[in-house]
């Protein structure tokens, strides 16, 4: 794998005081009337070197790469709702990197390495646990498919390791190895650098150490239409009025093809709903994040205590941020059968968001026919866990107008030499 | 949950349905001649408006016969369920139809066959 990335950690050189148990303390004397402000709310400027549309973790994180890392700082972020309120706020939080692909292993282990550090490099606790990521086999020829995807998986230097069922009961004792339930528990493959971490700190912890470094982040700023001189982007027409840049990169996820319409920009993508569910609190009872392929499930459990279960997209296009209930009935069913448990807990919240699904289920992160409009899209299912290495692979490819080895695979044309990278097999569901 | 009106037989819960995508993409006919970023947007290039939208299902667990619908992809309601092969006749629905970037693509142009067939295959 490639060497370790340039972080650009500077540790808030803007004068933002540091985040530390000590400044917990003498807030704490002072009732926590006297926190500072962790970001500003300016109104736009009239224009910017680089705009970056959508003020979710992808977009925030490629802001501030564009500035610790390339030095860009005169940046506006544009969000048309609240920070982290997409599908940063909508994720069930599962962070891992065990991908077959070359080009997948590269991209998603370099975001698993920018997450082990990225707590200090923000000052800002994301409440990163790695806790591992366990996922189950239920046949014979899931574990032989399995065990080959792990070798393939260990030649690119990322760990991973089969657990037999008596491995896995060791690990999560309230799992169900009975061979006798429909689907059983045959065995599994174990990541133990994956977990979770806290979905919301993250766009916070992004937009504070950027706003630090000079970065405009402008929310309630809706963008209704991107404005292009010939082939060449001039900027973004938003609901605050004109905005100058001669760089603009979508980061929006499910309303990517929207963006896209605006500049003439077609796209593979379908916008789906995704569910998402959590029980009520309960106390600690599992320290490991489990997903199922074929029953199509996956859950771990929050800090607070809450059960965080997902599972697969409807199975229609939809803006609603909102989907069926036969997908969480049928994601409860199998939660059920593998953890009897939970049979009684109750469903405390329950919500869906619009993801940006790709024919190959893996990204796009490409310049287009219209220069300085870039595009970081089509990470469907599975965009949290690539949260730092997206933005810091797409800050690179807006600073230098060129991909770099990582981003390259991931560039549109792929759709027309045919070389894609088919990840449905290697995503599973929590793809 | 979604309640769909199988034009073979009638309501049924959406778990009994497939969607199918976009509808209304013809493949290209002339496909030894078109370029391959022509051919890519019959391949994968797909419509994802915000609103209506035309899109196959099939009554999988039931008839299993496809139909076309136009839904509007905010509210999910069915403005429109149509017969494969034809185009829709709602305003909103027909709006949609000729306002698709998909009309003006070289791909579908050449989906048009060079001599009269029954038209079968072309218009899905």
């Amino acid at each position: 794998m490639a060497e370790s990335p340039d972080r650009g950690a500077r540790r808030l050189p803007g004068g933002k005081p540091k985040y530390s148990v000590f400044s917990l303390m003498r807030n704490a004397r002072r009732y926590h009337q006297d926190w500072q402000q962790a970001w500003r709310s300016p109104e736009p400027k009239k224009s910017y070197d680089a705009i970056i549309i959508g003020g979710g973790g992808h977009g925030l994180a490629t802001a501030y790469y564009l500035a610790a890392v390339h030095r860009i700082t005169n940046i506006a972020v544009i969000e048309k709702g609240w920070l982290g309120g997409g599908n940063t706020g909508r994720n069930t939080t599962i962070i891992r990197s065990n991908y077959m692909w070359d080009e997948s292993a590269a991209i998603y282990d370099h975001a698993l390495k920018l997450w082990e550090g990225l707590t200090q490099d923000l000052n800002f606790n994301l409440m990163f646990s790695q806790r591992g990521v366990l996922t189950i086999a239920h046949s014979w020829h899931e574990l032989r498919e399995m065990s080959r995807r792990v070798h393939a998986i260990r030649l690119n230097g990322i760990d991973s390791d089969i657990l037999t069922p008596d491995q896995i009961k060791k690990l999560v004792p309230i799992i169900n190895i009975d061979q006798s339930i429909r689907y059983p528990v045959m065995g599994g493959f174990l990541q133990r650098r994956g977990g979770t971490a806290r979905h919301d700190a993250v766009a916070w912890g992004y937009a504070r150490a950027a706003d630090d470094l000079g970065v405009d982040i402008i929310q309630n700023c809706e963008v209704t239409g991107l404005r292009r001189k010939g082939n060449r982007i001039e900027g973004v027409e938003t609901t605050k009025g004109f905005i100058k840049s001669p760089k603009v990169g979508c980061v929006v996820a499910g309303h990517c093809s929207v963006l896209g319409d605006m500049a003439d920009i077609r796209l593979p993508i379908a916008s789906r709903p995704l569910q998402a569910l959590v029980s009520e609190p309960i106390k600690p009872e599992l320290d490991t994040v489990i997903m199922s392929n074929a029953v199509h499930m996956y859950i771990s459990q929050s800090d607070k205590g809450e059960m965080v279960l997902g599972a697969g997209v409807d199975k229609y296009n939809s803006y609603a941020q909102r989907g069926s209930f036969p997908v969480p009935e049928h994601m409860i069913a199998a939660a059920v059968e593998l953890f009897p448990i939970l049979s009684r807990l109750r469903m405390l919240r329950h919500w869906g968001g619009i993801v940006d699904t790709c024919p190959d289920a893996s990204p796009i992160l490409s310049k287009t026919d219209v220069k300085g409009l870039y595009f970081n899209c089509g990470w469907g299912t599975g965009g949290f866990k690539a949260t730092p290495g997206s933005g810091h692979v797409f800050a690179d490819l807006i600073a230098n107008d060129r991909p770099n080895s990582i981003a390259a695979p991931y560039a549109l044309d792929r759709f027309q030499t045919g070389l894609l990278i088919d990840e449905h097999g290697a995503a599973g569901v929590a793809h | 949950m979604l309640l769909i009106d199988c034009p073979h037989c009638g309501a049924r819960d959406e778990t009994e349905f497939a969607c199918g995508g976009e509808a209304h993409i013809a493949r290209p006919l002339a496909e030894n001649t078109i370029s391959d970023a022509e051919f890519a947007e019959y391949l994968f290039w797909r419509d994802n408006p915000k609103g209506v939208f035309l899109e196959r299902w099939c009554h999988t667990a039931g008839c299993r016969r496809w139909f076309n619908a136009a839904r509007d992809t905010v509210t999910h309601e069915f403005i429109e369920i149509y017969a494969m092969g034809s185009l829709p006749k709602s305003k909103a629905a027909k709006d949609a139809y000729a306002s698709a970037w998909r009309r003006q693509t070289a791909s579908e142009k050449a989906a048009k066959p060079a001599q009269k067939t029954s038209g079968k295959g072309a218009k899905s």
